[in-house]
């Protein structure tokens, strides 16, 4: 119950409200601890609590009557005796279980997932790392990297987790060796490259001693990096949240009187604000927020993870498991996904076998229509195989009986994930984490489609909103349409600089620099402007899941084009900007000499001569360039930019 | 975006959140749930958060008190007044069978006035009503064994919890199905802290029983602890005089089995200073627990909450 030692503990009663308050205020970490049995996780965990000031003095008199009994120290008292929660486990010396404990620092609440390390409990791990941020990876340092510790940093990336606190532990029993925790780091990256990536920190320890546990270790000058409690305080999580993707699943319908009809919930991600604009799934209806009803009081948004009450503009038919989003930002509405599984029944995974998919508030039939591989948890090869036993983890093809609505894992852990559960022992045999294959099920046109089959999406780990939060902007790509001459390039050079010099990162991409590398196989025929387009298109999508935001300066005539530009880099991202200069004004301007040329006939196929240019009709923003200064175009599109949230202003 | 930044949640927040969370998953995907109102702190605390998870509409569910017929009196008048005010349902439960057989702790001991009262009880009452899932109150850092306990605990046809053969619990995405006879017992609180529940109370100024309040109270130490004499059927014992102490208590439960402690402390945050400063651990108080460091373990096996 104790902050850390350095805390003096408060004597008024304003200290102790202050105390309290400051308790409530601060915020919380959900870590999980992992290693081969014998690491010392137990021991880790003990020294932390103890340490800290966590242990209470009788349980600290059963703990030392109890290292009598069933210690494996010589030393004063054994930490582990300390966690290790149940009498069976305890007489067979291990940890068979996902316990749960609790501490404090100044600095921030804690809660440990402490999971078993023997090898038969890679559920356990599954479990313990669904609900947390960041994993303790523990490695003695007599050992090195071993099978459990790889199967142990796989899981944790599996399931979303992107710190990774790599202990080497027992550095006593090696004399503290600097030699030897850069061998072991070496060898944890070499393995740790094929995961997918992670922010990675090594820490040399001794959870029994207490070296760099707790304060940094006098034993171990030559390490700097401090302690690990002190990376524990200080690894920033919050950005890990999605607050881009509004998903709301309804949980539960109150209904006190007939003039009140509420949607109880809890935001999963994103924003959900009073007077938005909402569509339910599956259903589609669209209708408003009318407000957003708490204990407390209304409140004009919520985020997550908020429990609030939902009341709408009209009387829609709406009952648990829809999903309340935004129009314009919907997940999957499927009855078809592709998942990783980590099995966790001893009754092997049945193909075409009939269960329950239980995923957000949903609970429905479902059947795994097919293994397509399993991991070697050794290797992280993909082999092929028949079924999955107990604690093998494989991809899976699953069909829900009924629509739901979902999100890939890697961008909504919240609506990426699912239990499977057996219809006849109501066992809760498996936990799935939902694969992106938003292009696949959504291709662009024909030719779109991969020529190789071979060919899968890798989920990136730095998610979306890290990148915004880095760089403090939303990305989008402001798709700069008109005549030759118009002012294209000119706007979106002025635009870059005026964007980069309030420290956004921009990037503009050229139609002439793009002819000369990437697409210099191009002419300007009708199909290959359309490719011409196509490819631009991907790029930009790629430098905006980048973080950047993108201008484009192409006549991109056609309006098809534009709108499968559109659907390539995401009607989130993409700003059209029909920069209306008319044919006259340009030809005037005519700063490549390019209208004499075609007017003369030396150049064929030149937009506005001898080819359409077909104007935007709905675009986001109209710049007329006659009128106006240049300065004054950018500062229309940046002012737009500020509207629509995707800047600060 | 800068404004994102703005969007924490504090630790205190979360907790909350997460709890109404899970109380609502419970009364939207079970038949008939019942919350256990055992009038301690942490139940007033999950009441509140049953009052929150569904307003403006009252709690879904009734609140159902295992009476023991040896409750501290304070603690059924606080009862009684509670579901007058929030308005709640209330269930009163008491095990008829040790009550014709004179149940008693002084005469049958506390371990098997403990078993038919309250565990044999309890599991009558769900029997009787046919409840498929049952709130509690506990906490994972009042013990080392509940540790280990999930939120949702499945309980076979016996009520009886198996450490062995619990389903394992990913995300917040929790598993309600039951045959017919089976049961989920159902910890909303499972992730809070003592302080947190402390905290709590004193925010949102959730009332307590006065009990936790120190006050002059009639009192004989007994085996090294304060036993409150809370009515005239507290046999003394040869040299026993009941004297008035200022004390208070850490947890209630069986006036015959709940040992005060002296204390000056009469309001939230004095009781939160004292809490830190004699870091001596909440179940203590309770004299079922003090045999031996297992015992909760086994309590719960047999359907002990």
């Amino acid at each position: 119950m104790l902050d850390s030692p350095n805390t003096p503990l408060p004597t008024t009663e304003a200290e102790v409200i202050e105390y309290l308050q400051r308790h409530g205020a601060k915020d919380m970490l959900r870590f999980l601890t992992a290693g081969s049995v014998d690491d010392g996780k137990s021991t880790l965990i003990g020294r932390l609590l103890y340490d800290s000031k966590m242990i209470y003095e009788d349980q600290l008199a059963a703990v030392m009557e109890d290292s009598a009994v069933h210690g494996t120290t010589d030393t004063d008292f054994d930490p582990a005796l300390l966690t290790d929660g149940l009498k069976a486990e305890r007489e067979q010396g291990i940890t068979i279980d996902v316990a749960y404990r609790y501490f404090s620092t100044d600095k921030r609440n804690f809660i440990i997932a402490d999971t078993p390390g023997h090898e038969q409990y890679t559920r356990n791990m599954a479990t313990g790392a669904s609900t947390c941020d960041l994993a303790v990876i523990l490695v003695d340092a007599r050992h090195g990297v071993l099978e459990q510790t790889r199967r142990h940093s796989f899981i944790a990336s599996l399931l979303g987790i992107r710190h990774l606190a790599v202990c080497i532990n027992k550095m006593d029993l090696v004399d503290y060796s600097q030699e030897v925790f850069e061998r072991i780091c070496l060898e944890y990256q070499g393995f740790a490259a094929k995961l997918e990536d992670i922010d990675m920190h090594f820490i040399p320890i001794s959870a029994l001693r207490g070296d760099n546990v707790v304060d940094p270790s006098e034993n171990m000058p030559w390490f700097q990096g401090g302690s690990l409690l002190y990376y524990l305080e200080t690894v920033p999580v919050s950005t890990d949240r999605n607050l881009i993707d509004m998903r709301f699943p309804v949980q539960y319908v109150v209904r006190p009187d007939l003039n009140y009809r509420g949607y109880c919930g809890t935001v999963a991600s994103g924003i959900l604000r009073k007077g938005n604009e909402v569509t339910v799934l599956p259903s589609g209806r669209q209708t408003r927020v009318v407000s957003l009803t708490t204990f407390e009081g209304e409140v004009e948004e919520a985020f997550p993870p908020m429990a609030v009450t939902v009341t709408l503009e009209d009387e829609v038919d709406i009952s648990r498991g829809d999903m309340i989003v935004h129009p314009n930002n919907r997940p999957h509405v499927a009855q078809d996904f592709e998942a990783i599984v980590v099995w966790m029944n001893d009754d092997p995974l049945e193909v075409n076998g009939s269960y329950l998919v239980k995923s957000t508030t949903n609970m429905v039939p479902a059947t795994v229509t097919s293994l397509q591989y399993r991991f070697d948890i050794n290797s992280l090869h993909r082999v092929d195989s028949e079924t999955l036993h107990a604690n093998e983890i494989g991809r899976v093809c699953v069909s829900t009986h009924r629509q739901i609505c979902f999100d890939a894992y890697g961008r909504n852990r919240s609506t990426g994930c699912f239990i499977i559960v057996d219809r006849n022992t109501n066992a809760t045999v498996g936990a799935g984490m939902i694969l992106d294959r938003e292009k696949t099920a959504q291709p662009v046109d024909s030719t779109a489609e991969p020529k190789s089959t071979h060919i899968r999406r890798e989920a990136s780990g730095v998610s979306v909103n890290e990148r915004e939060a880095l760089l403090n902007q939303k990305p989008a790509t402001l798709w700069l349409t008109g005549l030759s001459g118009s002012g294209k390039s000119t706007i979106a050079r002025d635009l870059e600089r005026s964007l980069f010099d309030r420290g956004q990162a921009c990037f503009i991409l050229d139609g002439d620099n793009i002819r000369h590398g990437l697409n210099r196989d191009l002419g300007f025929n009708a199909s290959d402007r359309t490719e011409n387009i196509r490819r631009v298109s991907e790029v930009a999508a790629l430098l905006n899941h980048a973080g950047l935001i993108v201008i484009t300066s192409f006549i991109s005539p056609y309006r098809e084009d534009r709108a499968k530009a559109r659907e390539i880099i995401g009607h989130d991202r993409f700003v059209e900007v029909h920069v209306d200069t008319p044919l006259e004004v340009c030809e005037t301007r005519d700063p490549k000499g390019l209208y004499k040329k075609a007017r003369a006939g030396e150049i064929a196929q030149f937009t506005g001569i001898d080819a359409p240019y077909e104007a935007p009709e709905n675009p986001e923003l109209t710049l007329k360039t006659a009128d106006m200064k240049i300065a004054e175009s950018t500062a229309q599109i940046v002012a737009y930019l500020e509207e629509q949230g995707l800047l600060s202003s | 975006m800068c404004n994102m930044i703005t969007y924490n949640f504090s630790h205190l927040q979360q907790l909350e959140a997460e709890s109404i969370f899970i109380i609502r998953e419970v009364a939207a995907s079970f038949d008939k749930p019942v919350m256990l109102y055992s009038i301690g702190k942490d139940s007033s605390v999950m009441l509140r958060l049953a009052q929150k998870a569904f307003h403006p509409a009252p709690i879904p569910f009734p609140l159902m008190h295992v009476d023991t017929t040896f409750k501290f009196k304070e603690m059924i008048a606080f009862r009684e007044r509670m579901a007058k005010e929030v308005g709640f349902e209330l269930l009163v439960w008491i095990n008829q069978d040790g009550v014709t057989r004179g149940m008693n702790p002084f005469d049958f001991g506390s371990e098997e006035h403990t078993r038919v009262m309250k565990t044999d009880g309890l599991k009558q009452a769900l029997d009787h009503y046919g409840f498929d899932a049952a709130y509690g109150g506990a906490r994972r850092d009042e013990e080392k064994s509940r540790a280990k306990e999930r939120i949702y605990s499945f309980r076979d046809r016996f009520h009886q919890w198996d450490p062995k053969n619990q389903r394992p619990e990913l995300w917040n995405l929790y598993n309600n199905r039951v045959h017919k006879g089976e049961s989920i017992r159902v910890f909303p609180l499972s992730n809070w802290t003592e302080l947190d529940i402390w905290l709590y109370i004193m925010q949102e100024e959730i009332p307590i029983v006065p009990l936790y309040y120190a006050a002059e109270r009639e009192v004989v130490e007994r085996d090294g602890n304060l036993i409150m004499v809370d009515d005239d059927r507290l046999p003394l014992e040869p040299g026993e005089t009941p004297q008035r102490k200022r004390v208070r208590f850490r947890t209630l439960g069986c006036y015959p089995l709940t040992g005060a402690i002296e204390s000056d402390a009469d309001t939230v945050p004095k009781i939160v200073q004292e809490m830190l400063l004699t870091k001596t651990s909440e179940r203590q108080g309770r004299v079922i627990d003090a045999d031996k460091s297992a015992s909760m373990e086994e309590k719960k096996r047999e359907g002990y909450f």
